[in-house]
């Protein structure tokens, strides 16, 4: 097994695609593996800087909090954006179950 | 292959002038752009919608007002084309993803809106890589944009739909997004101008977000004016943008043609090493060519250029694991059904979500798990600094930087596509100015061997794009004959 086939296992793969809630298939677990790992030893350089005192950069520029005046304005209209929801019922989106089946 | 050179439309100042004085109708302007579509779409593939109805409606208006003696605007009649990341209302805006086919935005874009309002008449949303992640069109789910100099071969990307029609002659004008080199990358390969305005200038407002401290909306030309006037009609303060800098827009025009003399331009020795011949040999020439003009042009070494690729790939696959959240299959878009909520979510992003944006999102969602945020995501932002503040020590001894914008010319379909570090690489030169937030032009000016063009890039600091594109001026009138578009494939 190549050093880069263990920076980040098929296990790992599946952990990180259910934190980003995205499903996978088995040949996707297999090549983001290999491809996840190659990509993260080819940027490696990053990881070993030397940046001791150097602080991070989150934005390009210095920006402060916006906030618009406190006045009611008109926003979108609901029939509006319900009207490209996948489903909608009433004045809401509707989803399948968020929990499990009461015991 | 062999493109031939095609007549295009002339000076976008032009038109709108003829358009604002009733000598051209905005009615024929847009038929010219309708032919020219009609003849090499199916070739090109640069649209995902044209939408000619809309698009008559708003000729025949511009056409209107001139006659009712009312001023459209300053691109009064002018055809253009919108990369297909910019809302507009109930036009079908797909970011070139099937996650959101079928969607409808409930409002226009700040830049298209202003667009508009200038009398610009849009004629369609262009083709990109999904989401915009990628170099060659070739990630998008409706299948890649060919360029014109040679339809075996990818446009660049991911701006790859507009920078392909403004080089075929279909828009004189199209606009695109550029997050690590999406609006440069593309106008190198397909010989025409492209910018990336200062972060901030212009509004984001109905941008389809893909890595919010990077994406910049920014205009395609065949000519360094004509991409002038297009930033001074969309820049601006726009309320509706919380990072949209309070400055009224750029003055460009005024100073267009006042030469370089006395600029101090560094060319950064630091890319030239892994670029092209042809690439590199174009900088020296254009090096050549500001010194001819009178600049004071020396190499300059600014090592830390190299941390941006790496600090990139870490720093923006994580803000789009973040923005791309939002495609849950709940409020729009694609909804792949399931047993509960979680399985739904998954599925529909699983089925939704092309092959690079689902690696995009994993390598984002690891470098900011538990564990790793500080040894990817934290270092990648110190890395940043390190980037910004060598720009601001080259700044103190030059006014402007030259380098490649691209490491090669247009690559044939399928040479990288497989190989995401390959295709990485293509934005080796052009993600530092993401970085750091810095505007930045590619302006044609060689061709290759094969007679494929190549770009050269002006980098500038925050807010220096009239001295940028007094720069890129110099450089469209020292370059060659035939390095620009637009050509007939």
């Amino acid at each position: 097994m190549s050093e880069s086939e263990r920076l980040i296992s098929p296990e790992a793969v599946r952990h990180v695609a259910r934190l980003a809630r995205l499903a996978l298939d088995d040949d996707e677990v297999a090549l983001y593996a290999v491809q996840l790992s190659a990509i993260l030893e080819h940027f490696d350089a990053v990881r070993r800087l030397d940046t001791e005192n150097v602080p991070p950069t989150a934005h390009p520029l210095p920006i402060e909090n916006v906030l618009r005046a406190d006045t009611e304005v008109p926003s979108l209209d609901r029939a509006t954006v319900l009207a490209q929801a996948p489903s909608a019922e009433g004045d809401r989106f509707r989803v399948p179950r968020i929990m499990g089946e009461a015991p | 292959m062999t493109a031939q050179p095609a007549p295009g439309f002339g000076a976008v100042a032009e038109i709108a002038s003829a358009v604002r004085s009733g000598e051209l109708s905005a009615r024929s302007v847009l038929e010219q752009a309708l032919r020219r579509v009609a003849e090499l779409e199916g070739d090109l593939h640069c649209f995902n919608t044209v939408t000619v109805e809309n698009a008559m409606a708003d000729a025949d208006a511009v056409d209107d007002m001139v006659r009712s003696g009312i001023d459209p605007g300053r691109l009064a009649g002018v055809p253009v084309a919108l990369k297909d990341n910019l809302c507009t209302e109930g036009i079908p805006t797909t970011c070139s993803s099937r996650i959101l086919a079928g969607w409808l935005p409930p409002y226009d874009a700040t830049a298209v809106s202003r667009l508009r309002r200038a009398g610009a008449v849009p004629v369609g949303k262009t083709n990109l890589d999904e989401f915009a992640m990628g170099s060659s069109t070739e990630n998008s789910a409706f299948g890649p944009t060919r360029n014109p100099w040679d339809t075996t071969r990818v446009p660049g990307g991911s701006s790859g739909g507009s920078a392909a029609a403004v080089a075929a002659g279909m828009v004189p004008l199209a606009f695109g997004t550029d997050t690590g080199g999406s609006i440069r990358q593309p106008a190198s390969l397909c010989g025409i101008v492209g910018v990336k305005p200062t972060y901030g200038v212009i509004s984001r407002y109905g941008l389809i977000a893909f890595a919010s401290s990077l994406d910049q909306i920014g205009p395609f030309a065949t000519t360094v004016a004509d991409a002038a006037l297009a930033l001074e009609v969309i820049a601006g303060h726009d309320p509706m943008d919380s990072t949209s800098l309070d400055l009224p827009a750029p003055t460009l025009l005024a100073s267009l043609s006042d030469g370089v003399s006395e600029l101090r331009v560094g060319i950064v020795e630091d890319f030239l090493p892994d670029v092209s011949p042809e690439c590199r040999a174009s900088v020296v020439a254009a090096g050549e060519a500001l010194a001819a003009a009178g600049a004071k042009v020396e190499d300059v070494a600014i090592p830390e250029v190299l941390l941006g690729l790496p600090a990139y790939y870490l720093i923006a696959p994580a803000e789009a694991s973040s923005n791309l959240s939002r495609y849950d299959g709940v409020r729009y878009g694609l909804r792949v059904d399931g047993p509960d909520s979680e399985t739904m979510n998954s599925r529909t992003r699983g089925e939704g979500f092309g092959a690079e944006v689902k690696r995009r999102i994993m390598i984002g969602t690891y470098a900011l798990s538990a564990g790793y945020y500080d040894a990817y995501y934290g270092q990648a932002q110190k890395a940043r600094t390190l980037v910004i503040r060598a720009f601001e020590a080259a700044y103190r001894t030059f006014d402007v930087l030259l380098t490649p914008t691209t490491p090669s010319v247009a690559f044939p379909f399928g040479s990288k596509v497989d190989d995401p570090i390959e295709m990485y690489l293509c934005d080796l030169c052009s993600i530092p100015s993401n970085l750091a937030g810095h505007p930045a032009v590619s302006v044609p000016f060689a061709l290759s061997p094969d007679g494929l063009p190549v770009g050269v890039q002006v980098l500038a600091p925050a807010l220096g794009e009239a001295l940028m594109m007094r720069v890129a001026a110099s450089l469209e009138a020292a370059a060659p004959p035939g390095v620009r578009g637009p050509v007939t494939p």
